[in-house]
């Protein structure tokens, strides 16, 4: 449990300022706090409040989310040799748990050479861990959104959020491509109707990533970061 | 209702990305090229959000890149202290302090 203890901290955070900035977005405490019980992943879920704060039809908003969680493939994929041996059930409920942390903490430990039979109770420990601590927060801050007047300007715990989130992420010339290319063309794109904006941006961003690091010659075996 | 259908289609995605390689395809791996790309979704969605949220302000939502942008001097502010200290915390504290300031300063 040591191992994920800054992980949780981590997470506290990120929780309430989605709670409280759905609740500003004018979603009900019951549906803010279903998101994050049923979709468990914070990135996606602001997405989300902000598409529905903005009347984006359901069906694109759905599609945003599969966007954005993409990413969790890659997780999927390198967890799947360590599940080999387990029975569907263990892997339905890992699954579900498998989120940015959950996996950074059972890779560590892997690198760690900290490996075993119980490996995946291990796994199984800091996604539960994560995924209560992710509720609980959220609770936090519906109550705070809630109690907060507008004229705070709790929205702006979004864009906050997600500066804090990419400053890890721009760890090459690449990725700083891919978020350059799709900041600009959400910007451009802001009037364009039904969320089209974020999709093109997102995919805007992956072919600028893929194309700066084939120019500069360094593709695959890069470590994954999430 | 049509939000919790969106939540619940949200929910069906996002456990199925998670299942994929997990549980219907397993000893298959990811081709290097969707690999590559997928290390590009983070940044892509992050900034795609932000600068959309800081740019347009004011109740018509339009753009304002002038140093009169609260929000944009407030961000600023905050992507600073993201980069020096990575701290969620101290990030979205100071960004929110500075931009009451800002507002109460104009």
């Amino acid at each position: 449990m040591r191992g994920q203890l800054p992980l949780l901290f981590g997470v506290a955070p990120f929780g309430m300022a989605y709670g409280a900035y759905a609740i500003e977005a004018g979603l009900s405490g019951g549906l803010t706090q279903a998101m994050s019980a049923i979709v468990f992943g914070g990135a996606s879920q602001f997405v989300a409040v902000q598409l529905i704060a903005s009347g984006v039809p359901g069906g694109m908003i759905v599609l945003a989310t599969l966007l954005v969680n993409l990413r969790h493939m890659l997780y999927s994929a390198s967890l799947a040799p360590s599940v080999e041996q387990l029975g569907l059930r263990w892997r339905w409920l890992l699954a579900y748990l498998l989120t940015d942390e959950a996996y950074a903490v059972s890779m560590t430990r892997v690198a760690r050479g900290v490996d075993g039979p119980f490996r995946h109770w291990f796994i199984l420990g800091a996604g539960f861990a994560l995924w209560a601590t992710w509720q609980v927060t959220t609770s936090l801050g519906i109550f705070l959104g809630a109690a907060v007047p507008d004229s705070w300007s709790l929205d702006f715990a979004l864009p906050l959020t997600f500066l804090a989130l990419l400053m890890p992420v721009l760890t090459s010339r690449a990725a700083l491509a891919a978020a350059a290319v799709a900041g600009v063309v959400a910007v451009a794109g802001f009037d364009w109707p039904y969320g089209v904006a974020l999709v093109a941006a997102i995919a805007a961003g992956l072919v600028a990533g893929v194309g700066v690091e084939r120019a500069l010659g360094g593709a695959s075996g890069e470590q994954v970061s999430a | 209702m049509n939000l919790w259908l969106t939540v619940a289609g949200m929910g069906a995605v996002t456990y199925g990305i998670r299942l994929s390689l997990l549980v219907f395809v397993s000893h298959t791996s990811l081709p290097a090229a969707a690999r590559d790309a997928l290390r590009f979704v983070m940044p892509a969605v992050l900034l795609a959000i932000i600068l959309p949220a800081v740019l347009y302000v004011g109740d018509d939502k339009t753009i304002d890149l002038s140093p009169g942008n609260e929000r944009l001097i407030a961000a600023v502010a905050a992507a600073a202290v993201a980069w020096a200290t990575k701290n969620v915390w101290l990030t979205v504290g100071l960004g929110m302090c500075a931009l009451w300031v800002l507002q109460w300063a104009t």
